[in-house]
């Protein structure tokens, strides 16, 4: 029985062809691959970052900071690396002793419970693992998650993986305004929530501040969500890697902090993003312990333990922020003020040259209306892409410029309606901006 | 449990099914969880999990420090493995299986490599298919085929009739009850050399008889040699990937923990063919994308200091075998000296023994578990010395060839050996 759609009758009749091919090849008649890996074996950051690296591009593309981690961070690793023998053995497979305690600690405070660091907390490899093990531990076969887009590209596959359909809610310009240019002016409907619902929906992915849109989701909106979730006994599964990062007043709120959200809500959080070190791989998912104990099963199944020395360089840092929190101490507080000014300089840039972007209240990202860009795109290899992928890739090769396209964001079904946005990465030294931004000017742009 | 602020999260809990996927069905079980805890008491002497409590060797820690002071090597890195280290995978294994090994398409570096088997499973087995594994096995090999939805086929490690004096080479695999394990749904075979628990380093003869069947009934193998390097006197590792016919259907997977005595890092890999690499790298891109950036150059700077000395005593790869070789024979002795009965392992860091002559009466330690289990807790709490039960290492109906067995880590300092020689000299005493 197919599993999809066929659309093209080529692929069946050329199946053979492959087989023997590959027999050939490999020595092996039988399909080597696991079923689970079909249709998720393309990703955008492999094929991006591959190119950005074989172009030297200006790297305005990928999420990551160019500039250096706090030092305090860097020196709680050294410190944990001198710190005697058992820093380089297994620790505890759910999480590092140290570390559990202090996040059950630090967020117990933020959302005013008592949080318990044994049985509601389990640590990952990076906030993508996180995701990985809240997927597979809980979606089946026929399950149904409802993704918002845009969204961090991963959600798709991993559904898809666990056995889930995905259903797609746009984040749509509100129409009573001009041009969408604060991610504010992006909104969810309530009623479109509604009518996607259906006996199988098992959960929902929120992000918030939002890749690559930079919204920042206010308590209204949480709440309608919030509703919709307890309504239907609906799990939320919120991924709030930039929580620290929003600008203009704007105030992240954990929607596991609403009533009766708790209960039902899976958060995910990163250390990599908290302490610009994305290169740690160290996450974690939060919640309450009768969901996290099956996220438990699957972390034993899959890597068991996370890097000892990391864990506890990540538990010195969460202490440090723990005793400075809302001091002009805290690293919390410094990076986005930082990023604030690298943000306006960036809108400023792409404005002067007559693009449209728009104003993210939080995040890393800056997305950019380019339909006004003159390009005489002729690559060959890209003829069949869609238009944003098409002109990053030319900007990568001819500008030497990279971006990221945002249709990657969506989901096949509405790639199509979404070709006019590239995406940007405004967590960069002002030298990386700076050389983004005279790229950027030598563009010729008619309206 | 939690002191709920808000009362009214008390109503909505009741209506939260929250039911798990059935993929962990029965998988939440774990022996290691159960043990761990005995760790964390310092009256007891630990020779149970298997990681070592001497110290990595320090040119191994400066190149993490070194590292974590780069800039740079605190963002992500290449996902399938940051380009030094899988360089320096490539330039080892090359070097060791005498081919030429792509370090982009034919390596990926994993979370350790527990990592490596996850990927390897999850990327080729899937429901209807049917993995052999091989008793006593390495825990986790047995929950990852279940969740990957296929079905776990055992074979036993069989002693041979020897009584005494007896090594990891007394025991094997019968060849006819091997073959007869193979069919058509069988998709790949699972060895372990050396091995975890026994210590049993497969001969060439044994490993091509493996190969064929493989090759017969066109099965795949995923080969953990995360032991690789420890070998004793006498007994060489020889990897099944460089059998005529095998390259191109095995996974091998390595570890740097156990290779660098880190097992805190976390950073494996899994070596093969690009046409099966590839499924593990999907697995890696859709599961965590990336290992951490520093410790896997660390890694690299210690594969290459070590490269360049492979073959001289000052190598580590064969320096720990050699420091390791005097602690096994020790422990060996004195186990003897208590009355049980070790089986001499050729490889590994375990060492595993015969428990049946102390005649332990173990019929008021209550619960319905194997001999060995209750063996464990008894000595645990009488005598303060840990270990692991074997039987958490075979499936059920070889549960009476291995609950007399007890396993034993000795890659542990002098003074650990020292406080476990005390208590079992003294076993007979009251």
């Amino acid at each position: 029985m197919l599993r999809r759609p066929v659309r093209n009758w080529a692929s069946i009749w050329k199946r053979p062809v492959r087989l023997i091919n590959c027999q050939k090849k490999t020595g092996m008649a039988r399909q080597l691959h696991a079923r689970r890996l079909e249709g998720v074996d393309k990703n955008i950051w492999v094929e991006f970052t591959q190119l950005t690296a074989d172009y030297k591009a200006v790297n305005v593309g990928q999420g990551f900071p160019d500039f250096s981690p706090p030092s305090f961070i860097q020196e709680a690793f050294c410190s944990a690396i001198t710190g005697g023998a058992s820093m380089h053995q297994y620790t505890r497979g759910f999480g590092h002793p140290a570390l559990v305690k202090i996040l059950a600690k630090f967020f117990g405070r933020i959302v005013g419970r008592d949080i318990d660091p044994m049985e509601d907390f389990q640590i990952t490899v990076g906030a993508y693992q996180a995701l990985f093990c809240t997927f597979q531990a809980l979606i089946d076969e026929g399950d149904e998650v409802i993704i918002v887009e845009p969204f961090f590209d991963c959600y798709q596959p991993m559904v898809k993986m666990a056995g889930g359909t995905p259903v797609y809610i746009p984040l749509k310009p509100r129409k009573s305004t001009g041009p969408a240019l604060s991610s504010a002016d992006w909104v969810l409907s309530p009623e479109e929530l509604a009518s996607n619902l259906n006996p199988r929906t098992k959960a929902i992915v929120i992000n918030t501040p939002n890749n690559p849109l930079g919204k920042v989701y206010q308590r209204d909106e949480l709440q309608m969500i919030a509703d919709f979730c307890i309504k239907h006994d609906i799990i939320c599964i919120s991924d709030e890697v930039y929580e620290w990062l929003t600008y203009d007043g704007a105030q992240h709120i954990k929607i596991a902090s609403l009533p009766g959200m708790w209960e039902r809500t899976v958060t995910i959080g990163s250390a990599g993003k908290s302490f610009s070190a994305t290169g740690w791989k160290v996450g974690w998912a939060m919640g309450p312990g009768n969901i996290i104990k099956h996220l438990k099963t699957i972390h034993q199944n899959s890597v068991y333990h996370c890097a000892t020395a990391a864990q506890e360089a990540v538990a010195m840092g969460f202490q440090r922020e723990y005793d400075t929190f809302g001091t002009e101490d805290s690293y919390f507080k410094q990076l986005p003020a930082q990023l604030h000014k690298k943000r306006l300089r960036l809108a400023e840039c792409l404005r002067s040259v007559g693009l449209e972007p728009v104003m993210p209240q939080g995040g890393y990202f800056m997305i950019t209306d380019i339909s006004s860009l003159q390009v005489d795109l002729n690559d060959p290899s890209t003829k069949d892409e869609p238009y944003d992928f098409r002109i990053v890739k030319w900007l990568i090769k001819e500008k030497g410029l990279a971006t990221i396209p945002v249709s990657g964001f969506y989901s096949p079904e509405h790639r199509g309606n979404v070709q006019n946005y590239i995406r940007f990465c405004f967590v960069k030294e002002d030298s990386t901006l700076k050389a983004a931004e005279d790229i950027i000017r030598q563009w010729s742009v008619k309206k | 449990r939690h002191r709920n602020k808000n009362s009214k999260c008390n109503l909505y809990m009741a209506s939260v099914t929250h039911k798990n996927a059935k993929r962990i069905e029965g998988l939440d079980k774990n022996v290691w969880i159960t043990f761990t805890s005995v760790a964390a008491d310092p009256t007891i002497v630990n020779l149970g999990q298997g990681y070592p409590d001497i110290p990595p060797p320090s040119y191994v820690k400066e190149g993490l420090v070194q590292a974590v002071m780069v800039d740079r090597l605190n963002q992500y890195t290449r996902g399938f493995g940051h380009p030094t280290l899988v360089k320096a995978l490539s330039q080892v294994y090359g070097k060791v299986c005498g081919r030429q090994i792509d370090p982009f398409k034919e390596i990926l570096v994993t979370v350790g490599g527990y990592g490596s088997l996850f990927c390897s499973i999850q990327g080729l087995i899937e429901e209807g298919d049917e993995v052999i594994i091989i008793e006593p096995f390495f825990d986790c090999y047995v929950p990852m085929v279940k969740m990957a939805g296929a079905k776990p086929v055992f074979i036993p490690l069989r002693l041979s009739d020897r009584k005494t004096d007896i090594s990891s080479a007394d025991w094997f695999l019968d060849q006819d009850e091997l073959a007869s394990k193979f069919n058509s749904k069988t998709k790949a075979i699972i060895i372990n050399t050396p091995n975890n628990p026994i210590g049993k380093v497969f001969t060439r003869n044994e490993l091509q008889a493996i190969a064929d069947l493989c090759i017969k009934h066109d099965t795949l193998c995923l080969s953990d040699e995360v032991y690789e390097w420890l070998t004793y006197k006498g007994h060489d590792h020889v990897k099944i990937a460089t059998l005529p016919g095998m390259w191109d259907r095995t996974i091998t997977v390595g570890s740097a923990g156990k290779t660098f005595s880190v097992t805190g890092w976390k950073l494996g890999w899994s070596i093969g063919p690009e046409h099966l690499v590839k499924h593990l790298q999907t697995v890696m891109q859709n599961s965590l994308y990336a290992c951490p950036t520093p410790l896997q150059e660390a890694v690299a700077q210690g594969l290459l200091r070590d490269y360049e000395l492979m073959g001289q005593p000052d190598c580590y790869f064969s320096s720990l075998a050699e420091e390791l070789q005097g602690k096994r024979d020790r422990i060996a002795t004195i186990l003897k000296q208590a009355g049980m009965n070790p089986v001499i392992p050729e490889g590994g860091y375990f060492m595993i023994a015969d428990v049946t002559a102390l005649n332990q009466h173990l019929s008021h330690v209550e619960d319905d578990e194997p001999y060995d289990y209750k063996f464990i807790k008894w000595m645990t709490k009488e005598k303060k010395l840990a270990a692991i039960p074997v039987t958490a290492f075979c499936g059920e109906e070889s549960i009476k060839h291995f609950e007399k067995y007890i396993r034993f880590c000795f890659i542990k300092q002098d003074s650990t050996l020292d406080a476990a020689e005390a208590i079992l000299k003294n076993w007979n005493k009251a």
